[in-house]
């Protein structure tokens, strides 16, 4: 079990690192941001100071360096907008971000769990085709048109549901079902295909010809090895679903991380831009870190 | 040999197993007859693609669903093929059991072997076919499976090819069946496993009655275990007999060209023939005999006239016009 | 390693596919193709087939409804925004702008990626090590997040969304190439041709290549549809296609003020983008089945 999990957390270092150096490749291919920060009236010393403060002047590989320093000890520079530590507002605006991925998450493997396997179990039938429909369907519809849609039909013309805002239950409704129908499409693709995989496998095979009770051979065994790819891809889905915050958070007026990022982008606020991407890959990458460690538990093949 | 008086165990009857669409059907199995007595070893034989595995889940009917089939299998007087899927599901495992061609896939990888041999064991007790008497270390043990307490513990890929195949016929025997069949049994296993395992199944027939039909291209295999064998060619029984004389005598040509193409040792050189040609597509297959293209004695009337059964002695027939005038 | 076996989505469509279409033809898949045809075509010919141009407004005629309901006329035939400008006409303005961003981008990405996927397979060691971590440097963030990184960067309109998707998008092909090499590589003609004294690149070009070909074909079917949904998200967002350009999320963004009294304007963009998205998705999955009837894309 040790290499196998020493080796994934030393890729998913330098991929961080990568990352890192890409993040500071973008942020100085936007040019000097001393004009955005320093009010027009400023002097020359005053901007020449600036430049020195933030290393500005000194070579790029160096620059580099203070980079990678600073945001190791959770420094990504103030908010030229909001005047306040970057890593502060990220940190804010996660907690709302994750709750709705979270909860999208989790209502989109209730659904499409169970979906995939029904429709696996009945291959070819009218069910399967609707299924079918369904997944296409929330594939192919963008999250924030989906949301708007809603907002129309549940808060314009029926007004059950708040249009946008944050804190009460009544508030998660429409961003969380948004959200959960365009991952609850892809669970149920893969859980259907991974069943329909492993209900070919020679030991269903097998335990068919034992005699073996369909409801065991599907619940315990298919259902189990089916789980492997499926908690995989999870991880990816996870990341999808953050993704897809960004622009459900928009439509909704949720107080998320990419509400923020989209926020700073249009005001040029660059150390927020840089902190909300490489906070949100860090997230990210655990989580796919997390689930391949839970892989190595629940497949008794990888800890050889 | 006394097994004939008795009742045979089971009786297949003008079986056809038919796939695709229904104005171009390929018939995985054609028309085949065949009866098997209690404690009888049968072996089928034939290239791959001639039907043998379509035979055996069609007996124990686990074919996809978009098998159609024909015909009759009578197990002990009962139409299978007229069972309901519950009513079988109740004979599978306990009655007929099987074991499949790959013991390397054929069990669960995420459970240990203990989980899998117990799960079978509760489920022949649920059905009164066994006891709290027989246990998983004893089922193992009745396998011959070394350190059967530690392999209760271990997975599937812990454990050898071999193992694993006791270990899947342990679970087929657990409730002393009386029809196993075995799909190519010894077909992934190193040739020193293969030994033990046919062994393995003559003991199971010596002691419990167990009759057995095990299908192999290995033709070897076939004259050390079976009683009887059955030659199978595009889905039909092409040769049938006890096995010596059918290995001493052969009189369907494929039949020869089959025990032909079994390696030849002459001192320190080893011959391998080949039958030349392929198996035919079986929804385009020619009119008359379906070897007819591959055959090197055949006649013009093989390539017009299906040939027709010839009795060619005590329990011995073959399809061929030229049965009973080749050598 | 489990990772690529955890995408085959569509191995059960497979069967289906391959069992009709020896018994009869698919008709989703035509249909589809059908849509997708005229989707190319509407973004081909443009303005000779839409009545009005796309930000001609009409002030005699501001959101008006679709023709049908009380106030709509055939002149506008899904009735007008708020500038009373002809809905039509920008849908099929925007298929212009969405499928000319989506096709550059996976055209180019799809370009680049190949190439870098072909040398990291083919050569191994540390050139692929080197090229495979920044293929996961790209790939380590959800690729709208990756896209507004780089929007952040470079600036918005048409030149730079197709450049912010380029960069979004090569990562994967390489990924693909690379794997698909490196199970080719281990086929006994490659073998061969490798014993026979063939120069490496050769083989690449000559043997490996038109091998994963058809995977690359249907991964970048499958990348327009992707490619119309992240340009649409990046313009609504307002970090896209900015005006006087149109597009089908720009539209959207715009008709969102109005939605309450006007549902058409969000509603028409929204449906262009689903029937694109899938019509491209359908022909897509279509294309894996044919090819790969195993589904290891």
């Amino acid at each position: 079990m040790g290499p196998f999990i020493l080796k994934r957390i030393g890729q998913t270092l330098i991929t961080l690192l990568l990352l890192t150096i890409l993040i500071f490749t973008l942020a100085r291919l936007t040019g000097d941001p001393t004009p955005l920060v320093m009010p027009s009236e400023a002097t020359d010393a005053d901007r020449t100071f600036f430049r020195e403060q933030y290393g500005l002047d000194r070579p790029l590989h160096e620059q580099y360096l203070v980079f990678l320093r600073n945001i190791l000890s959770g420094d990504f520079g103030v908010s030229f907008r909001y005047r306040e530590p970057a890593m502060n507002l990220v940190l804010a605006a996660i907690g709302p971000t994750l709750q709705l991925a979270g909860l999208s998450m989790l209502l989109a493997i209730i659904i499409g769990v169970p979906l995939g396997i029904a429709a696996a179990l009945r291959q070819g039938s009218w069910f399967a085709a609707i299924v079918r429909g369904y997944a296409g369907l929330g594939q192919a519809m963008p999250s924030f048109w989906v949301g708007l849609m809603l907002i129309m039909l549940l808060s314009i013309t029926l007004p059950i549901f708040p249009s946008s805002g944050y804190g009460g239950v009544a508030n998660f409704v429409l961003p969380c079902v948004t959200l959960a129908f365009f991952a609850s499409a892809s669970v149920t693709l893969l859980t259907w295909a991974n069943m329909t995989e492993a209900m070919r496998s020679d030991f269903v095979q097998m335990e068919r010809v034992l005699g073996i009770p369909n409801r065991l051979i599907v619940l315990k065994h298919a259902l189990r090895n089916a789980s492997l790819p499926i908690v995989t891809y999870l991880g990816l889905q996870f990341g999808l679903l953050l993704g897809g915050a960004v622009v459900t958070e928009r439509v909704f007026a949720w107080p998320g991380v990419g509400q923020l990022v989209v926020e700073a982008i249009l005001n040029r606020d660059f150390p927020v831009v840089q902190a909300s991407v490489l906070l949100t890959a860090v997230l990210f990458m655990t989580v796919n870190l997390c689930v391949d460690l839970l892989y190595a538990v629940l497949d008794p093949r990888v800890s050889a | 040999m006394h097994r004939e008086t008795s009742p045979p165990i089971l009786t297949v009857k003008d079986l056809t197993v038919a796939f695709g669409p229904m104005e171009r059907p390929a018939r995985a199995v054609a028309g085949l007859n065949l009866t098997l007595q209690p404690g009888e070893i049968l072996g089928i034989a034939g290239e791959s693609g001639s039907g043998k595995s379509t035979l055996c889940n069609a007996i124990i009917r686990t074919l996809p669903r978009s098998a159609r089939v024909g015909g009759e299998v009578r197990y002990d007087g009962r139409q299978l093929l007229a069972l309901s899927e519950r009513e079988m599901r109740g004979l599978r495992g306990s009655e007929i059991s099987m074991v499949l061609q790959n013991p390397m896939t054929s069990l669960d990888p995420l459970f240990t072997i203990g989980n899998q041999v117990d799960e079978v064991l509760r489920e022949r007790r649920r059905q009164g076919q066994s006891n709290d008497q027989v246990t998983a270390i004893g089922l193992l043990r009745r396998v011959h499976l070394t350190a059967p307490e530690l392999r209760l513990r271990q997975y599937p890929h812990q454990l050898s090819g071999g193992m694993r195949q006791r270990v899947l016929t342990a679970m087929a025997t657990a409730a002393t069946p009386r029809l196993l069949i075995a799909d190519e049994p010894t077909t992934a296993l190193d040739a020193s496993i293969q030994d033990e395992i046919l062994l393995l199944f003559r003991e199971i027939r010596d002691r419990a009655g167990t009759a057995i039909i095990i299908v192999t291209h290995d033709l070897s295999a076939i004259r050390r275990l079976s009683d009887r064998i059955i030659v199978m060619y595009a889905g039909r029984l092409v040769e049938e007999g006890p096995t010596a004389t059918v290995f001493s005598a052969p009189r369907h040509p494929y039949t020869r060209a089959l025990l032909d193409s079994l390696p030849q040792v002459e001192g320190d050189t080893v011959t391998l023939k080949a039958i030349p040609g392929q198996v035919p597509n079986l929804a385009e297959l020619p009119h008359g005999c379906a070897f007819a293209d591959r055959c090197p004695v055949a006649i013009a009337r093989c390539r017009t006239e299906d040939p027709t059964e010839m009795q060619l002695g005590l329990r011995h027939r073959a399809f061929c016009w030229l049965a009973d005038t080749a050598s | 390693m489990t990772r690529v076996a955890a995408l085959n989505a569509s191995s059960w469509w497979s069967l289906r596919l391959r069992w009709r279409r020896r018994t009869g033809r698919p008709r989703l898949p035509v249909l589809s193709m059908a849509l997708c045809i005229l989707l190319i075509f509407a973004a081909v010919a443009g303005g000779a087939i839409a009545p009005f141009a796309p930000d001609e407004p009409d002030f005699t005629a501001i959101l008006a409804p679709p023709f049908w309901m009380e106030g709509g006329s055939t002149m506008h035939l899904l009735g007008t925004d708020q500038l009373g400008r002809d809905m039509l006409s920008r849908l099929i303005g925007g298929a212009r702008v969405s499928l000319l961003t989506a096709g550059a981008a996976v055209l180019v990405a799809g370009t680049i990626g190949v190439a870098l996927g072909l040398i990291a397979g083919y050569l191994g060691g540390l050139v692929e090590a080197a090229i495979m971590r920044v293929v996961d440097a790209f790939l380590a963030l959800p690729f709208i997040l990756m896209a507004l990184a780089f929007v952040s960067a470079l600036g918005t309109g048409i030149g730079n969304i197709i450049l912010v998707m380029i960069l979004t998008n090569w990562a994967r092909y390489a990924r693909l190439v690379r794997s698909e090499v490196v199970s080719i590589k281990k086929r006994d003609f490659v073998l061969l041709a490798r014993v026979a004294g063939v120069r490496p690149m050769a083989i690449a070009l000559r043997h490996v290549l038109p091998n994963a070909m058809t995977s690359i074909l249907v991964l970048a079917v499958l990348d327009i549809g992707r490619a119309i949904i992240l340009e649409s998200s990046l313009s609504f967002l307002g970090l896209g296609i900015q005006p006087p350009d149109v597009s089908w999320g720009l539209a959207l963004a715009e008709g969102r003020t109005y939605m309450s009294v006007a549902w058409w304007l969000t509603v028409w963009p929204g449906v262009a983008i689903v029937l694109g998205v899938m019509s491209f998705n359908l022909v897509g999955d279509w294309l894996r089945a044919s090819f790969d009837p195993r589904g290891v894309l």
